[in-house]
């Protein structure tokens, strides 16, 4: 058992013109803490933020849609809201989000004290950050990107001059997603090195919570994904801008090597989305079912078997594009594939609910919510494997329909469900049960209001991103019903934000572990130390917390350990004091700078901007690499 | 491999964790269960093997169009392959240069490490230099990215790993710099590593992209 090290004497030599930060609250403290349980709570608020913002884009795109030939966009300003949308939803909400609750517990579920590379953590949140602000910012430079969140070449790819897509939108879609995935190769990477080398004694892989193994199965998807779209985003760039003939078919180029590049990033992106979500609902559903995960390892192995086969479906999204008969079969037969090990996982959290003394808190609801709407979409998906089916299906809102039941559906509920569940852990305070409960039910009302209705109105042949459609073609009534119920998705987040808001205050006080929680994160105080652990915790088994509370009788029934858990409380006296963190340090912040600055200078091509985002980079990163780490 | 032996031994003659590895635990411990690579190594092996991938998609694309330029010149008038091989007989010379420059400083021999890591920066910038010389030699005979694909695909392949020599550069002569300064003790062996890795890295990736651009038959011979 490793015990407490006195703290070296630490260095505070001051680098170049910013003394080291020493402020441990307030503001300062924020924006230079490498703590990453505070990057964690900076990653989901700034990503429920970015929540909103797609959400009004998503709204207004209804209320264009309510009645035929609606007047409240135009046609290029509803091509912009789609865009934003997509790519909002995707990169700044989706992924920020995993990654924020990944930071939050992923150390904790381990028994770390923090992740390997604290420092580079906190880059990884401002560039997502900044790089957002960065692509917000073009509403005000000249218009938002407007070629979709996938960004088809030829459109994309027309040099400026010739008139398509005129405007810096797509320049700063293109710069904003490399930074974006700049910020998210850097989190990949901690996350790797925090699950395979910062794991407390005798917790062996398979031991980690499936949360845990789901974020670094995605930490791996999104090492190798970000590469070929940031190939891709890059030839885009240089078409557009510096005259290359990558995607122009009078040169000889060929639009469709984009469309290769993008899903080869694209379909692993869906997995990068969804299995966090399904690692959520793997924590709660025991803990809530008070039995544990059943087939924890056929679990775990499914998603990375859902992990491996994202690799090889990409062109399941490009079966009308004429890629040969071959091709098609092969990727339809892989895209089946995929639901062998999704609906493994699917029965293994019925199999866990299954005779467990089921607790039906929000938490719950969101997860079993989970649970049937993503088997929906997962359905449909199956359908979309078929791939006459699908070439009838393509471009309609039974699409739209599909992989909103899966994302939202799928990962929203289960992003909520896992807010519920840690929101206690975080702040100390539960959330409240009784707005909980509203949060779930207009949510989940609101949502199949919104989608299932689409499906009917795909098969009738409604086409996506069209900004208006004719009267007289029987869509109107389900349109109205959509709009009608993204607007109770609205009211439902706004009710979660209020709860959030007030629970941080007036909520009840949760106490270490209000859930009768199962794995290591329930064990220390809420919200818990800077230090996490007092002692860093060895453990014996799988969902060891759990086996220290209970053991059972030989009847199997469980029966609470008197000591309420001899080692739980082992460290109760303990202040912490003389454990050694790493310290505060602004470098992330001056090094992220440096990043929208060059995109800026791309974007706009202009020298002076160029060199200095270079000097501000440089900057950064010279007086990171000489400041001592701790 | 060197570079992966070298790893093993490491491990057990390991010098006490520097700072810079950034444990979050500072330096208690070691890592978990099954660390047989100190984080910030680890962490280099995951970056280049995303790296592999960004190569790899514009190898790849090159690979796609080689062939189908349409008009201005063609790979077949313009390489200078003797040319080009002795830039690139230099670039890979350089990463001997690395390991001794490696091998020196885990010695603690500075003079020694100082005296290989500049030749090994040179090394690399001389082949920068040939680059630079053959991309205004291609551009004289009417060769730039907007020419035909041949253009596109060959500048921007060859210019990001340009790039990523030059940023190689960078670091190498960072490391001087902080040798010269006396910051890079015996203990800071480790970041000269890594900073190995990554210049192998490139020079492995030349090799790939040498052979697949001027070595392989040009189609229509």
């Amino acid at each position: 058992m490793t015990t407490v090290e006195k703290a070296p004497p630490v260095s505070r030599r001051d680098v170049g013109l910013l003394r080291r930060p020493r402020a441990t609250t307030g503001f300062a403290s924020w924006i230079t803490t490498v703590d990453h349980k505070k990057i964690g709570i900076l990653y989901v608020c700034t990503a429920l933020v970015f929540f909103v913002l797609g959400g009004v884009e998503a709204l207004l795109i209804r209320l264009q849609l309510f009645g035929p030939n609606g007047t409240v966009l135009t046609a290029g300003q509803y091509n912009q809201m789609f865009t934003m949308h997509g790519t909002t939803m995707v990169f700044l909400v989706g992924m920020p989000i995993a990654i924020g609750l990944g930071n939050y517990f992923v150390p904790l579920q381990i028994g770390a004290r923090d992740v390997a590379f604290p420092r580079i953590n906190m880059f990884g949140y401002w560039v997502v950050l900044l790089g957002g602000i960065f692509m917000y910012s073009s509403f005000f430079l000249g218009g938002a990107p407007d070629g979709g969140w996938f960004g088809y070449t030829p459109l994309t790819s027309a040099p400026l001059d010739s008139g398509f897509l005129p405007g810096r939108g797509p320049d700063f879609w293109t710069m904003g997603l490399i930074l974006l995935g700049i910020g998210s190769t850097t989190s990949a990477i901690n996350f790797i090195v925090t699950c395979i080398n910062m794991r407390c004694p005798g917790m062996s892989l398979l031991r980690m919570p499936v949360f845990t193994w789901m974020m670094l199965v995605i930490a791996f998807l999104t090492l190798f994904a970000i590469p070929p779209v940031t190939v891709a985003l890059t030839m885009v760039f240089f078409d557009r801008n510096f005259g290359t003939l990558f995607f122009d078919p009078a040169a000889g180029g060929d639009p469709l090597l984009y469309q290769h590049l993008f899903w080869i990033f694209g379909h692993p992106e869906v997995y990068i989305l969804i299995l966090p979500g399904m690692g959520i609902v793997s924590e709660t559903l025991p803990v809530f079912s008070r039995k544990p995960l059943f087939g924890y390892a056929i679990v775990v192995f499914s998603g990375i078997a859902i992990g491996f086969l994202g690799w090889g479906v990409w062109a399941h999204h490009m079966f009308v594009t004429g890629l040969g008969p071959v091709a098609i079969s092969a990727f339809g037969l892989a895209t089946m594939l995929i639901a062998i090990p999704t609906g493994v996982k699917i029965f293994n959290w019925l199999g866990t609910v299954w005779g467990g003394s089921v607790r039906l808190t929000t938490s719950m609801l969101f997860s079993l919510g989970f649970i049937a709407m993503f088997t929906i979409g997962g359905l449909s998906g199956v359908m979309h494997s078929v791939v006459p089916a699908d070439t009838q299906q393509t471009d309609t809102y039974f699409v739209v329909a599909h992989f909103h039941y899966v994302l939202f559906g799928g990962l929203i509920l289960a992003l909520f469900a896992g807010f519920y569940y840690w929101y206690p852990k975080v702040f100390g305070r539960m959330l409240d049960e009784r707005m909980g409960k509203l949060n779930f039910w207009t949510m989940f009302i609101g949502f199949n209001l919104t989608f299932a209705p689409m499906h009917l109105l795909g098969l009738w042949g409604q086409p996506r991103r069209t900004y208006r459609y004719d009267e007289g073609l029987g869509w109107e009534a389900l349109n109205q019903l959509v709009t009608v119920g993204s607007f109770i998705i609205a009211f439902s987040v706004l009710v979660f934000i209020v709860n959030a808001v007030v629970s941080k205050s007036r909520g009840k006080v949760a106490g270490d572990d209000p859930w009768d929680g199962r794995t290591l994160e329930w064990s220390i105080s809420s919200p818990p130390p800077e230090y996490n652990f007092a002692e860093i915790p060895e453990v014996h088994s799988r969902d060891d917390f759990w086996h220290r509370k209970y053991t059972e009788d030989d009847e199997g029934r469980l029966v609470p350990l008197p000591s309420g858990g001899a080692e739980a409380h082992a460290a109760a006296g303990h202040d912490g004091h003389g454990i050694h963190l790493p310290s505060p340090s602004y470098f992330p912040l001056v090094t992220a700078l440096g990043l929208p600055i060059l995109g800026y200078a791309a974007v706009f091509q202009n020298v002076w901007l160029a060199l200095l985002g270079a000097v501000v980079l440089l900057y950064g990163i010279y007086a990171w690499a000489i400041e001592p780490a701790d | 491999m060197a570079i992966i032996e070298q790893t093993g031994t490491d491990v057990t003659a390991a010098p006490p964790s520097p700072p810079e590895q950034g444990h979050g635990h500072g330096g208690h411990g070691g890592p978990g269960p099954s660390a047989a690579l100190t984080n910030p190594k680890l962490a280099m092996w995951l970056f280049l093997a995303s790296d592999c991938l960004f190569f790899g998609a514009f190898i790849s694309a090159y690979l796609l169009y080689r062939g189908r330029e349409q008009d201005g010149p063609t790979p077949r008038e313009l390489f200078d392959i003797p040319f080009t091989s002795a830039t690139s007989f230099i670039l890979l010379m350089s990463s001997l240069g690395m390991v001794l420059a490696l091998a020196a400083i885990q010695r603690g021999d500075h003079r020694r490490f100082r005296l290989w890591i500049m030749a090994t920066a040179l090394f690399g910038a001389t082949f920068v230099a040939g680059q630079i010389f053959e991309f205004t030699e291609f551009y004289r005979k009417g060769l730039s990215l907007d020419t035909n694909l041949f253009g596109s695909s060959f500048f921007v392949l060859t210019g990001f790993h340009g790039a990523h020599v030059c940023m190689g550069i960078l670091w190498l002569l960072s490391l001087w710099g902080m040798s010269m300064q006396g910051r890079l003790g015996p203990e800071k062996a480790e970041s000269v590593e890594i900073a190995g890795l990554y210049w192998h890295f490139v020079d492995v990736v030349w090799i790939v992209i040498f052979t697949v651009i001027y070595l392989m038959p040009q189609p229509g011979t």
